[in-house]
């Protein structure tokens, strides 16, 4: 083994501005990708709850479907397959305004809602019946009840998987790289290309990835100690990861 | 929508592309069925690790778990593309290369599915198995492990599905999975509408069925207690 290590390529050159571009738009494109996913996610755990069947077999469908499929097709489906068959003013704006980062953020959006709208039921699914009844006992009407005791219940349970959830679509983020966003894994890339230095390269593209998921796990751990209902919820959860 | 790019491949993107049988070495499942095992077995070693009493190996499988559930798996492909060849002098064909990078990268959420199912079993059989005269080793072996594995089960088959969508990862350094027969052909044919909807039916067939099976499982295993 005669590898020279050589961190300077880190900061001299290009490459400092390659990672924090790469870093900027892994988390425009992971926070953007979020708020669609969570959209997704509340509407449709919500309807897979929801007395309606025709609303519930839609969502159970479109559950089911997006999140059984890789990710890395539903980014090729959205890139390759999509656009064509899009009206031509919106295939101009799309070619203007990067179609990669578009498709890989509804690719991402859209399989992710999937997933948040799995975490959502089963925390709506999980509060007891007898929560419900208690706070109609007391005098409470439906809506008060779930806006008072269900929601406020069902937010603070999910706060664990949706961290989770959450830092799985950071980390997912990487897959666009294959449509050619230029997000971090791609600009690690592009270092690796121009400076031969694979090993710099990769490790400070990893470092970032780790920093970003410790630090919002830590933040959601935090905010999930702060919002906790005392002797309600954190206990029977020894075996969960 | 025109159908005949598939038939016409059907044999290249299933028999080749998707279960791994043909003229050169690619293929999902002959990718993920081994990363499953290889993975597993890995994992059962970290999973029990993490229990130890000693921090000399409780920690670095800590360490081991966080570190790869906190990098993308397109990453942890690519590092191992640049090792591999590093460390053995010689590169390696890209299914050594996917193979090794699944195998560890699964390892570590299979060592947290081992951990939960070794939490899993009530304190009170290992105090029952002590009590008679079992020593710690024979009581992981005979007592806690048979009940812990059946508790992990249903886990597994839902890593399994992770694990075979993920392998559509492998095609980033050109391993020939469902996904980049897919694009082979695509290439050729540009019927990316038809090729991509295709094979995601294929994909979802798999996990979709996988995932009822883990359900009934689950349904089972919740009836009669062990």
């Amino acid at each position: 083994m005669s590898y020279h290590f050589d961190w300077s390529v880190l900061w001299t050159g290009q490459s400092g501005t390659w990672l924090l571009q790469g870093l900027v738009t892994t988390l425009e494109l992971s926070l953007l990708a979020w708020l669609l996913a969570f959209m997704l996610g509340i509407v449709s755990g919500a309807l897979r709850t929801a007395p309606i069947p025709p609303l519930r077999w839609v969502s159970t469908f479109y559950v089911e479907f997006f999140r059984n499929v890789p990710l890395l097709v539903w980014m090729f489906f959205w890139y390759f397959a999509i656009p064509p068959l899009l009206p031509e003013s919106l295939q101009n704006w799309l070619f203007d305004h990067g179609v990669e980062f578009w498709a890989g953020w509804f690719a991402l959006g859209v399989y992710h809602g999937a997933r948040f709208s799995e975490v959502m039921r089963s925390g709506i699914q999980s509060i007891p019946k007898t929560q419900f009844e208690a706070a109609l006992s007391t005098g409470l009407t439906v809506p008060q009840a779930y806006r008072l005791i269900i929601i406020p219940i069902a937010v603070r349970l999910i706060i664990p998987p949706i961290t989770n959830e959450s830092l799985n679509l950071l980390k997912n983020s990487s897959v666009a790289l294959t449509i050619g966003v230029a997000e971090l894994t791609f600009q690690t890339r592009q270092i690796e290309t121009y400076t031969a230095k694979a090993f710099e390269a990769l490790t400070a593209g990893t470092l970032i990835y780790l920093m970003l998921c410790l630090a919002i796990a830590a933040i959601m751990a935090w905010v999930e100690r702060r919002v906790a209902i005392p002797g309600m919820i954190a206990q029977n959860r020894a075996g969960e990861f | 929508m025109d159908i005949s790019v598939i038939v016409n491949n059907f044999n290249f993107l299933i028999v080749q592309g998707f279960i791994g049988l043909g003229t050169f070495t690619g293929g999902t499942l002959r990718l993920a069925l081994p990363a499953i095992i290889f993975g597993f077995i890995l994992g059962v070693f970290i999973g029990l690790s993490r229990l130890a009493r000693s921090p000399w190996i409780r920690v670095p499988a800590t360490v081991y778990t966080e570190f790869f559930r906190g990098v993308p798996l397109v990453m942890v492909i690519f590092w191992f593309w640049f090792i591999i060849p590093f460390f053995l002098g010689k590169s390696l064909p890209e299914y050594g290369v996917a193979l090794t990078a699944f195998v560890v990268f699964e390892a570590a959420y299979l060592a947290e599915i081992v951990r939960a199912g070794i939490q899993s079993v009530p304190r009170g059989q290992v105090e029952a198995a002590t009590a008679t005269g079992l020593t710690r080793a024979q009581t992981m072996c005979h007592v806690i492990l048979p009940q812990a594995l059946r508790n992990m089960i249903p886990a597994l088959v839902t890593q399994f599905i992770v694990l075979l969508k993920d392998t559509s990862l492998a095609s980033i350094i050109g391993y020939v999975d469902l996904t980049k027969a897919a694009q082979i052909v695509n290439n050729r044919e540009i019927r990316p509408f038809e090729l991509y909807l295709f094979i995601a039916v294929v994909y979802w067939l798999c996990s979709y069925g996988m995932s009822r099976y883990a359900r009934s499982l689950e349904r089972r295993f919740a009836q009669s207690p062990a």
